[in-house]
């Protein structure tokens, strides 16, 4: 029963995935983001079969970072640069979905030919970190507004989180929490470098940063 | 005798009902917008009055500019027999008869697309051009949701197809065969019904040289084929074979119902998308169908 019910979110957010690379405006993909990291942080408590005060508390603080602080400081960052659509991708909208689809498609074929444990062969958990990592790449590589990226960065985190969960009996909680740590110093980081390209450019293009000058 | 007389029932339901959808459709538009709006029978009178006039005829048009809509409103017509309702099992129905449906609602096509190039204006031609584009994104994701309903039901027979409800991908097949039905009706994400400006339109621009019966052939055509595509998406979704005839009928006819006051809604929250963002759309209804597909196709294997 909660097999299915995991299924579902980790099927929920590969949906997000694609949602992601489809739309155009850059408060549509931080709420994608922002979701994902929510519906993610719920599965460990569906997991667990008695409850566990440190699994729920780690939960409840990666929904609370990953939901509500890192797009807070996202849009912050946004509001500052006063950008809300990224104008020219690298890779255009559609094609983008379409690679998105063929990798997430390819990943659900692909984890069946892995030799899983018993246990989680009939869980969406390697597809979806496999389908999370290619979609993360993909918008690395096809968006040029740098938080775009950054939201690319987050998604392909939630892939590495998705796949971490599969070891969870075995990692110590200390692993998640510090990566929750960095994560959030990053993103906090990745808000004044983007003010800083923006005062420096006038622009968040980062086609831009190629060009050397004085 | 009497499958006769089934025949004619079933003909004049379709013929009878199919006008009263755009109507509805516009009442709810005015009921959000908090005007009184057109009567729900709009359609019927328009209809009735376009009956009466005369035609037009540019110089340049040939025999297919009258051809093209009679074609394309019998090839219409053709597939609403073939589609089944609810209890009453379809018209005709026959083992493959899906893809003549398929194929007779591409013929309709053609000949909209053919009748406004007739014409020979230039304006009309692009219409055609666009009508056309779009429509090979479009056809692709309905016929992916048909083989979708084909897999899970092991069969390429309408009736059969359509009975059980969709399997683990019924919320992604609605999702979407509801963006095919918008985009196949020029409904708003794609195209605005009302709009007459030269810059947003595509179906209203083929048929903007068409007068008197022709035009009202045309409108007909294109009421019968939004309930074309609203029964196909009740049925595709809700088990209805399975139930009792009379239940079947209610939920068919709510369904339908349902259907269309979700095309009003959408109308009236929703603004059209610029061009280049409807490939994207019929992308995502492609993708939303492939992805029932697939699970239609993991689940039977499994």
């Amino acid at each position: 029963m909660s097999g299915a019910t995991v299924n579902l979110l980790v099927g929920v957010a590969m949906g997000l995935n694609l949602l992601a690379l489809a739309s155009s405006r850059v408060p549509s993909i931080i709420r994608a983001v922002a979701v994902q990291g929510m519906v993610l942080g719920l599965i460990p408590l569906l997991m667990e079969t008695h409850f566990d005060w440190l699994v729920a508390t780690v939960a409840v603080v990666t929904m609370a970072v990953k939901g509500f602080l890192i797009p807070a400081l996202l849009g912050r960052a946004m509001r500052s640069a006063h950008i809300d659509r990224e104008i020219e991708p690298f890779i255009g909208y559609v094609p983008s979905l379409l690679l998105g689809a063929a990798g997430t498609i390819a990943a659900v074929a692909g984890a069946r030919a892995l030799p899983l444990l018993p246990e989680h062969t009939g869980t969406l958990f390697v597809p979806g970190a496999l389908a999370s990592l290619l979609t993360g790449f993909v918008l690395l590589i096809g968006r040029a507004k740098a938080i775009s990226q950054v939201c690319g960065y987050l998604i392909l985190e939630n892939g590495i989180y998705l796949f971490g969960l599969l070891l969870i009996n075995s990692t110590p909680l200390l692993v998640e929490s510090g990566i929750l740590l960095d994560l959030t110093v990053g993103v906090f980081v990745i808000g004044i470098i983007v003010d800083r390209i923006q005062r420096a450019f006038d622009s968040l293009d980062t086609r831009k940063l190629t060009v050397l000058r004085e | 005798m009497m499958p006769l007389v089934e025949s004619l029932l079933r003909l004049l339901v379709w013929l009878l009902l199919a006008p009263l959808l755009p109507g509805l459709i516009n009442q709810v538009k005015a009921w959000v917008a908090g005007r009184r709006g057109p009567p729900a029978l709009q359609l019927y009178y328009d209809l009735a009055r376009l009956w009466r006039k005369g035609v037009v005829l540019s110089h340049l048009a040939s025999p297919g500019f009258l051809a093209g809509p009679a074609v394309g409103w019998v090839a219409i017509t053709g597939a609403a027999l073939l589609l089944p309702l609810g209890p009453g099992g379809g018209g005709v129905s026959f083992r493959g008869d899906v893809l003549l449906f398929v194929y007779l609602l591409a013929v309709a096509r053609f000949c909209t697309a053919w009748a406004a190039l007739e014409t020979g204006s230039a304006f009309e031609g692009m219409g055609a051009a666009r009508e056309v584009s779009f429509a090979v994104l479009a056809e692709v994701a309905l016929i992916t949701a048909i083989l979708t309903l084909s897999v899970q039901s092991g069969s390429v027979t309408l009736a059969t197809m359509l009975a059980p409800a969709a399997g683990a991908g019924a919320v992604l097949l609605a999702a979407g065969l509801f963006a095919v039905l918008l985009a196949e009706n020029c409904r708003v994400p794609f195209d605005d019904p009302n709009t007459h400006l030269e810059l947003t339109m595509i179906h209203e621009v083929m048929v903007l040289d068409h007068s008197g019966p022709p035009l009202a052939v045309v409108l007909h055509g294109a009421a019968m084929k939004l309930m074309i595509f609203a029964v196909l998406l009740v049925q595709a979704v809700l088990p209805i074979g399975t139930l009792s005839p009379v239940v079947a009928a209610g939920w068919l006819a709510g369904g339908v119902l349902g259907v269309t006051l979700g095309v009003g809604l959408v109308e009236s929250l929703l603004a059209r998308f610029a061009f280049r963002r409807v490939p994207l759309l019929l992308t995502t209804a492609f993708l939303l169908c492939l992805f029932a597909l697939l699970l239609a196709w993991k689940g039977g294997g499994a």
